[in-house]
């Protein structure tokens, strides 16, 4: 992980307008979910990492060691890139199925774009309390989902299964809810209505590089 | 009043024939299903209510400080999902015929799906107990004194109870507690585990707890859990805290 170092830490913005995701990710969620929580993680992050030798690494390195590191760079350090992949995966005008590589590697290893779906629905809606979940890319090149709790993610030393996350999805209540209340299952099948296959695909070359 | 009444060819019930009937019906159902309800001792939880146990107030009892949307979501959706998911999975094992304190102190040995649900049903049974209308203040009498005798003073109590509960990373529970040696504790515990649990960091009989989830302050509060803290205190029901205080001693 040599080759993975970087010079400056940004709040990144979000890559699409607050209602962009309307209906089925209401306005006022996407403001206080990117402006008060993502922030939050990140500033807290920074505090923790500034001055340290954490602030030249990348992300991929800081998590390969997080069981060794304060908890506060878990926990905001997980809460920083978790959401920011959550935005990229997800876009107006989103929703339907993957097309190429993505789609052949998802029916070679779910055996159908349904029967993912399904395996994610069931591990979003089955993390019980607060967490992610994760379609990933294992070591040897297969798809995986797995779940998280809290803001851990698939690339920390700790989690249970590893490999590097292409979708993600915020199952926190924070991140649904304003609009969905108690009613989890109708914020996750709205959730394929907003996914952005390209960008997923984007990562999914990314995982393979 | 969805019971059909079976049709008779030789008797023509009249409406308030029919009606009684259904009353009668709908009575043995009612109390064969209390009674039912009823012989399931992991129902025993600190409001001492077998069955599905009522809100002690109105839903707008809490207001301003808790509002009455998310009081009547807390209650008929968040609670009822863990009282039910809680029966289904009893129902028909061993499991119905213990305790509820049973459970949670082999809670080690019981399927996850009972100790998520057994938890979010006696966590928040007590949650409704501890809190009302016209109350916050000070405590008084003998848990008073043990406040200040395991704390110091008041303001220190409330100060560790206060972190303890915007410490929580994620869902969870902010614990005061009675511990075996019967001084008072501060502690917090993660999604719906609890203090009585076997497997619980610090244990101890829960006398006073607070609810972090998101779900408990997300519709007034959003991200601003501390000020869902603060407004806590201005419903706390201490005479309900100095009662579950008392039996604890026992
Ligand atoms: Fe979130
Ligand atoms: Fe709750």
């Amino acid at each position: 992980m040599s080759q993975c170092e970087r010079t400056s830490w940004e709040f990144p913005a979000l890559p699409y307008a607050y209602n962009a995701l309307e209906p089925y990710i209401d306005a006022q969620t996407m403001e206080i979910h990117h402006t008060k929580h993502h922030r939050a993680y990140f500033d807290k992050f920074y505090a923790a990492i500034q001055g340290t030798e954490l602030e030249s690494l990348c992300m991929k390195h800081i998590f390969s060691m997080v069981s060794t590191l304060p908890l506060a760079v878990r926990n905001n350090g997980g809460g920083f890139f978790n959401h920011k992949l959550f935005w990229k995966v997800m876009g107006p005008n989103g929703g339907g199925e993957p097309q190429g590589a993505l789609a052949e590697a998802i029916n070679q290893s779910f055996g159908s774009f349904e029967k993912f779906k399904t395996l994610f629905n069931e591990a979003a809606a089955n993390r019980f309390g607060s967490g992610w979940a994760w379609l990933i890319v294992k070591e040897d090149g297969s798809l995986a989902v797995t779940s998280t709790a809290n803001q851990d993610n698939p690339l920390m030393d700790i989690a249970e299964v590893k490999g590097f996350p292409i979708l993600a999805l915020d199952v926190w209540e924070h991140a649904y809810y304003l609009k969905y209340q108690n009613r989890r299952p109708e914020y996750v099948s709205a959730f394929w209505n907003v996914v952005n296959w390209s960008a997923v695909t984007e990562r999914f070359e990314k995982a393979s590089q | 009043m969805g019971h059909p009444i079976p049709r008779c060819p030789h008797f023509n019930l009249n409406q308030s024939m029919k009606r009684n009937v259904v009353l009668i019906i709908a009575f043995i159902l009612t109390a064969f299903t209390t009674q039912a309800q009823t012989s399931l001792s992991i129902l025993q939880t600190p409001s001492g209510k077998s069955v599905f146990p009522p809100l002690p107030y109105a839903y707008n009892a809490l207001e301003p400080s808790i509002d009455s949307l998310t009081m009547s979501i807390h209650y008929s959706k968040h609670f009822k999902a863990y009282y039910d998911n809680l029966m289904k999975a009893v129902s028909g094992t061993p499991l119905a015929d213990k305790t509820i304190n049973q459970i949670f102190a082999n809670i080690a040995d019981v399927p996850v799906v009972v100790k998520n649900n057994a938890g979010g049903f006696y966590n928040h049974d007590l949650f409704w107990e501890v809190m009302g209308p016209n109350s916050g203040g000070l405590p008084t009498g003998e848990v008073a004194e043990a406040i200040n005798k395991s704390f110091g003073s008041f303001d220190n109590f409330r100060k560790a109870f206060d972190d303890a509960a915007k410490g929580r990373f994620g869902s969870g529970w902010a614990w005061l507690i009675v511990k075996e040696d019967k001084s008072l504790a501060i502690t917090s515990t993660a999604n719906q585990d609890n203090p009585l649990m076997s497997t619980a960091e610090v244990k101890g009989i829960p006398i006073l707890t607070l609810d972090v989830w998101e779900h408990a302050y997300y519709l007034k509060y959003q991200n601003k859990r501390a000020d869902y803290v603060t407004a806590f205190w201005n419903v706390v029901n201490w005479q309900a805290v100095a009662k579950f205080y008392q039996n604890a001693l026992k």
